[in-house]
């Protein structure tokens, strides 16, 4: 589980967060969804520390990570795992170099175990014969794949995904979500999702919370969404003529 | 107001590259990759220049010194000179400047932009650490190698030119480049080209580092490294020149 207390965070004195609160249940998809530039990969990039806040607490478990110096962040570092907007791949690696790179890091497996740790991982998101593929040469949808592949490699608690199918069709995006979504499951992964993509939210919203400008302004599951009472949520959820139709039909 | 900033930025930078390597089998293994393609790769260029750079030299000193009581041997003693103590140091380091600096810092920038940086910085890797060290020592190691070849393709360059143009004998030539020949002038060489190596690296990955926004970014700090290291070459090729030989 992961809990965020009262996070403020700015950019030269402009701020970005106010007062952001909010608990992640493990073995559940958590979703942060909110327009484009409202600040929902700074709030990402604050809970796992690639950003210091300003004031406010961020617990991983029991252990509060917001307070700790790097080295000692570093053991729950080993523990999560992330899936950047574009990848992120290192474009100078293979596939099977880019999933083995924790490994090659941080584990005393063996040659013979890293390859079957990649290997099994490959196979977990439906890549086979792209073993030896640099990232340039296989599709986006693939190369999200192999990011999800390398983000598990060394068995997460904790899977924080920036808009998993930014740049993707609909149809592969719902493969990805569902893949996040069935992994989350299997290991009971405290899976945190950043997406403005009402189809991920109607697919995989386990858990919503919504911000607006920075500040959290509601939070609740896919049942309750299309009924909320919040205009600032209402205007983002109605915004296409699909989901317009549907609330008539409600 | 910008370069106190750049400079306390660059300094803090410095002292997180060279933070203890997370593993060292992993780390040889980068330095060997970045020897072969920062050094290793740049012989073809650092040959045909210092071939063309002793050639010319020892053409002009010969032009300049057709007086008949200037003993020939004088030319080959000039271009051995220039090539030892000016030339292969600082035009390998200026050229390189172009070649390495623009690729590192375009390297490390795109890394930067693509998020690659963050993906290493989430595993609690250091990142600058495990990106730069590699290149630092690769380019400090290899540029005195570099360097030397310089000197040996760029003296036996001013020996074909001035033989073929019949300007002056074999004979004269090696007896110039004999001529009260100082060792120290080539450890002086050596020293300041590792340094040129040292400002190469370190300033291009820090210029790649710190990109922001995309690709646009990405080539306007490729540009910075090229004129900001080629600048501090200059500048600390003045300075070493004060140290090592006044
Ligand atoms: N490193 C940074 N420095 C300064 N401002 C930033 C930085 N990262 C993001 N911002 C600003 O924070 C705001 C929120 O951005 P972001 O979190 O990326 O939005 P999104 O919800 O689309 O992910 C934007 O106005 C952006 O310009
Ligand atoms: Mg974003």
């Amino acid at each position: 589980m992961i809990e965020i207390k009262n996070v403020n965070k700015s950019f030269n004195g402009k701020q970005i967060l106010f007062d952001v609160s909010a608990k992640f249940e493990a073995g559940q998809t958590n979703l942060i969804i909110g327009q484009s530039g409202h600040g929902k990969t700074v709030l990402l990039k604050s809970l796992v520390g690639l950003h210091a806040i300003d004031s406010g607490q961020i617990i991983y478990g029991d252990q509060v990570f917001s307070d700790m110096s790097f080295l000692s962040q570093k053991q729950i570092r080993q523990e999560i795992g992330m899936l950047f907007q574009g990848s992120a791949l290192f474009d100078s690696l293979t596939v099977e170099e880019n999933v083995r790179f924790p490994l090659d890091m941080f584990s005393t497996k063996s040659a013979e175990e890293k390859l079957d740790r990649v290997n099994f991982c490959l196979k977990r998101v439906d890549l086979n014969n792209v073993n030896h593929l640099y990232p340039s040469e296989i599709s986006g949808g693939m190369q999200k794949r192999v990011a999800i592949a390398r983000a598990i490699a060394l068995n997460p608690k904790y899977l924080f995904c920036d808009e998993p199918n930014s740049g993707l069709d609909p149809k592969t995006s719902i493969v990805i979500d569902n893949l996040i979504y069935e992994i989350t499951k299997e290991y009971g992964i405290t899976t945190i999702i950043n997406t403005h993509d009402m189809n991920s939210v109607m697919g995989i919203g386990e858990k919503i919370i919504y911000i607006h400008s920075g500040r959290k302004l509601w939070e609740g599951n896919k049942e309750d969404i299309l009924t909320a009472k919040e205009e600032q949520l209402n205007d983002f959820v109605f915004a296409s003529e699909l989901f317009k139709r549907i609330k008539e039909r409600v | 107001m910008a370069l106190f900033y750049h400079t306390g930025r660059y300094v803090l930078f410095l002292k997180r590259v060279f933070a203890k390597p997370e593993k060292h089998r992993i780390f040889i293994q980068q330095y060997f990759k970045e020897a072969e393609k920062l050094g290793i790769h740049s012989i073809g260029i650092v040959l045909i220049i210092s071939f063309f750079m002793g050639a010319v030299i020892t053409l002009q000193t010969a032009y300049n010194l057709e007086m008949a009581f200037i003993p020939k041997y004088t030319i080959g003693l000039a271009a051995r000179e220039s090539v030892l103590l000016e030339f292969s140091s600082t035009i390998v380091g200026l050229i390189l400047a172009g070649k390495v600096g623009s690729n590192i810092a375009s390297e490390i920038g795109s890394m930067r932009v693509t998020e690659q940086i963050d993906a290493i910085e989430i595993m609690g890797i250091n990142s600058s650490s495990f990106l730069v060290q590699p290149k630092i020592l690769a380019l400090v190691t290899m540029m005195p190698l570099l360097t030397v070849i310089s000197m040996a393709i760029g003296i036996s360059g001013g020996w074909l030119a001035g033989v073929v143009s019949g300007e002056l004998t074999s004979v004269d030539y090696i007896l110039g480049i004999r001529y009260s020949f100082k060792p120290f002038y080539i450890v002086y060489s050596i020293i300041k080209s590792a340094v040129f190596g040292f400002l190469i690296s370190s300033i291009s990955s820090y210029q790649g580092y710190y990109v922001e926004g995309g690709s646009l970014e990405v080539g306007i700090a490729s540009t910075k490294a090229v004129v900001v290291s080629s600048i501090q070459i200059l500048l600390f090729n003045l300075l070493l020149t004060q140290l090592l030989l006044a």
